[in-house]
């Protein structure tokens, strides 16, 4: 991504003398790019235009050259202040007129520099350390008294995503949603990427883990086997669930039922609904999930692939959940910081069959981590857009029509 | 009746090389210049009928001769140039002093911004050109647009021959226009016939724009231009001009023919 960039204006008979096509031409014939922002147009022949134009490029000393080669033709780089910095009043309070982070990549200026926001997510304030050198994004919640922290809107600037390379369906970046697009590409283009992805941390690289977040309906709705495959192979790697996906796994392993319907069978199983109750109970006794598994009371499903491949599970609690299994966080902020630290490590998101996970890990992620979110119901990546995250493609499918069909894409043959 | 701004050679000569056309070792013959910038004074009072104004030459500001470079005169106000080169800064005070002794409005622009004048803003009632890189920065013309509600159009000159617009782009009475393309970059030169008709334009002969052709002065439908430039003269003279070549060797040693000796004031 190209992180070095200044805005700078141009102004006066900028349109008829051709000057705006020439600076944008130079940029680019030396290897920057541009945007064009608040392009005014003179109405009559005597009034001036203006553009702002904001280069990019990929190193300081590219944007340095740039920058010269433009100011001859009356570019002007934009006045620029440092940002300001407040107090944080309290442990837990921002001060006021803090800024609001979005989850794009951000920079603030510090001493006449700009310097990247560490750890950018959505709906944060921006912490400045005490040598102002560094600054990362930091949840209300974990605020201390005297933190300082970034107030107003001078000296921010955030940065577009840049079009990835790579012309697949997360090119478009656009979370345009609905149930009458064709899947067969969307998934291709996924399957694509998980292989990618999984080649890249055979590798060793950073960001390069697959996240799924899911819901008890991949159970239900009989996607178990393809994920369970899918963790199996290494294309997942990382999970976010809640009491019930974990719960109906084991159920199904230890009764083959999932919310006491038989998986098999297709219909209610006498006594079914106590099934995962006595699988929460069972886990419990044993002490925890991982124990469950080397133990062999848990010999398959996604828990078991989970827990032999050493992918990190969190599972976060909810109000209405039963038991809950060893291991759910109860406490939602602590839940949200478990999720937080998995973040930076991963490279695609796929946020299946769940309202609550899906709308909880889009506010972690930052724009520039691809992400799908796959509902039968349309109003879940509807919402997941609406909140903003609106890098995410939305998959209107089945949780288990859409795994079969990854894993399919993937190799998996039965 | 026109009126120009003019200043008596006495004490033109090459003193110093601030663009291509100056050597030191190209010496002026003072008295040739003397007669040469007399009989283009002829022209213009006795063939033209114009008016002249005669600032007084200041010993060691050769190129004061050069009043073009003065600033812009617009109805009562004038714009002091602001020099790139520090041995022509000099030239400043005594413009100023005069323009102000003569009951002009002066105006400067702001300090850091070079702007030099006539030589550098050239145009038609309807739309006026600034050229830019070689001398004038770019940044004069929005502030001079501003001020005086015209439309100017910046055309970089690409060429250090041609260090000034009044050098290469030379707007006459009738809308026509003599000038040399290769003095503009592709965009100059497609911003120039975008709004000049191809059949009003004149692209005159490298010799020629080498000889200061396009360094003429137009008042109706009189053109004052230098010597030996024949093709130039003959397309003017088809457009029913009246021309009047001057020979002004002397002068083109330093960079400056007919249009640069003098300042329209009016």
């Amino acid at each position: 991504m190209n992180h070095h960039q200044e805005c700078v204006v141009l102004q006066g008979h900028i349109i008829d003398s051709l000057l705006l096509p020439k600076v944008l031409d130079l940029i680019l014939m030396m290897g920057g790019t541009f945007d064009l922002e608040d392009v005014q147009i003179g109405k009559t022949r005597e009034e001036p235009s203006r553009a702002r134009i904001v280069i990019r490029a990929t190193s300081k000393a590219l944007l340095d050259d740039i920058l010269k080669a433009i100011q001859p033709h009356g570019a002007s780089v934009e006045d620029e202040a440092d940002c300001h910095i407040g107090i944080a009043p309290n442990d837990g309070v921002l001060p006021d007129d803090f800024y609001a982070t979005t989850h794009l990549p951000t920079q603030i200026r510090l001493k006449e520099q700009w310097i990247d926001v560490e750890g950018i997510e959505m709906d944060l304030a921006v912490r400045v350390d005490a040598r102002q050198s560094a600054a990362h994004a930091i949840p209300m919640g974990e605020v201390r008294k005297g933190n300082h922290i970034v107030i107003g809107r001078d000296g921010v600037r955030v940065v577009p995503l840049q079009r990835p390379q790579e012309r697949d369906v997360f090119g478009f970046m656009e979370s345009q949603v609905s149930a009458e697009r064709p899947h067969g590409h969307v998934i291709a283009d996924i399957a694509t990427r998980m292989r990618h992805l999984r080649a890249q941390q055979r590798q060793g690289r950073p960001q390069s883990k697959v996240l799924l977040a899911g819901g008890p309906a991949i159970i239900h709705a009989g996607g178990r086997e393809a994920l369970t495959w899918l963790i199996e192979q290494g294309f997942i790697n990382m999970l976010f669930c809640g009491n019930a996906l974990a719960a109906h796994d084991m159920e199904a392993d230890l009764y083959g039922t999932s919310l006491g319907y038989g998986l098999t069978a297709g219909r209610t199983v006498r006594h079914g609904h106590e099934h995962h109750l006595r699988t929460i109970n069972r886990i419990r006794a044993i002490g925890s999930i991982e124990a469950a598994v080397t133990s062999g009371v848990i010999k398959h499903g996604i828990m078991a692939a989970s827990v032999r491949q050493g992918v990190p599970v969190v599972m976060a609690g909810t109000i209405r959940d039963d038991g809950p299994l060893p291991g759910v966080i109860t406490d939602s902020v602590l839940a949200q910081q478990a999720m937080r630290a998995q973040i930076p490590r991963v490279g695609l998101a796929l946020l299946v069959a769940s309202t609550l996970h899906a709308v909880a890990t889009g506010n972690l992620l930052p724009a520039t981590v691809p992400t799908v979110c796959v509902d039968v119901n349309p109003s879940v990546p509807t919402k997941l857009a609406d909140r903003g995250s609106f890098q995410a493609v939305g998959l209107v499918m089945d949780a288990a029509s859409f795994l079969t069909e990854v894993a399919r894409a993937l190799g998996r043959t039965t | 009746m026109s009126r120009l701004l003019v200043c008596p050679p006495d004490f033109f000569g090459i003193e110093y090389e601030i663009n291509p056309w100056m050597r030191l070792s190209n010496r002026v013959d003072r008295q040739q210049a003397v007669r040469q910038w007399h009989e283009l004074m002829t022209v213009f009072e006795q063939d033209l009928h114009v008016s002249l104004e005669r600032m007084t030459p200041v010993s060691g500001l050769p190129d004061l001769v050069f009043t073009a470079n003065a600033g812009v005169v617009v109805e009562h106000t004038a714009v002091i140039s602001h020099f790139r080169y520090a041995e022509r800064q000099r030239e400043e005070a005594y413009f100023e002093r005069w323009f102000r002794e003569h009951g002009y409005d002066v105006m400067t622009i702001e300090r850091g911004l070079c702007f030099e004048g006539a030589g550098d803003l050239l145009g038609f009632p309807g739309v006026w050109f600034g050229g830019y890189r070689q001398r004038s920065d770019i940044r004069a013309f929005p502030i001079l647009s501003e001020r005086f509600h015209r439309e100017i159009i910046p055309l970089e000159l690409v060429d250090n021959r041609f260090y000034h617009l009044d050098t290469c782009f030379c707007p006459l009475s009738g809308g026509e226009l003599l000038y040399f393309p290769s003095a503009f970059d592709a965009y100059g030169q497609a911003a120039i016939t975008e709004r000049i008709p191809s059949e009003l334009c004149f692209a005159v002969p490298e010799a020629e724009a080498l000889n200061f052709a396009c360094n003429a002065v137009c008042i109706g439908k009189h053109v004052v231009l230098p010597a030996r430039c024949s093709s130039t003269q003959a397309w003017l003279d088809d457009r029913d001009y009246t021309t009047h070549a001057v020979a002004l060797d002397e002068f083109i040693k330093s960079g400056g023919a007919a249009k640069c000796l003098t300042l329209a004031l009016d």
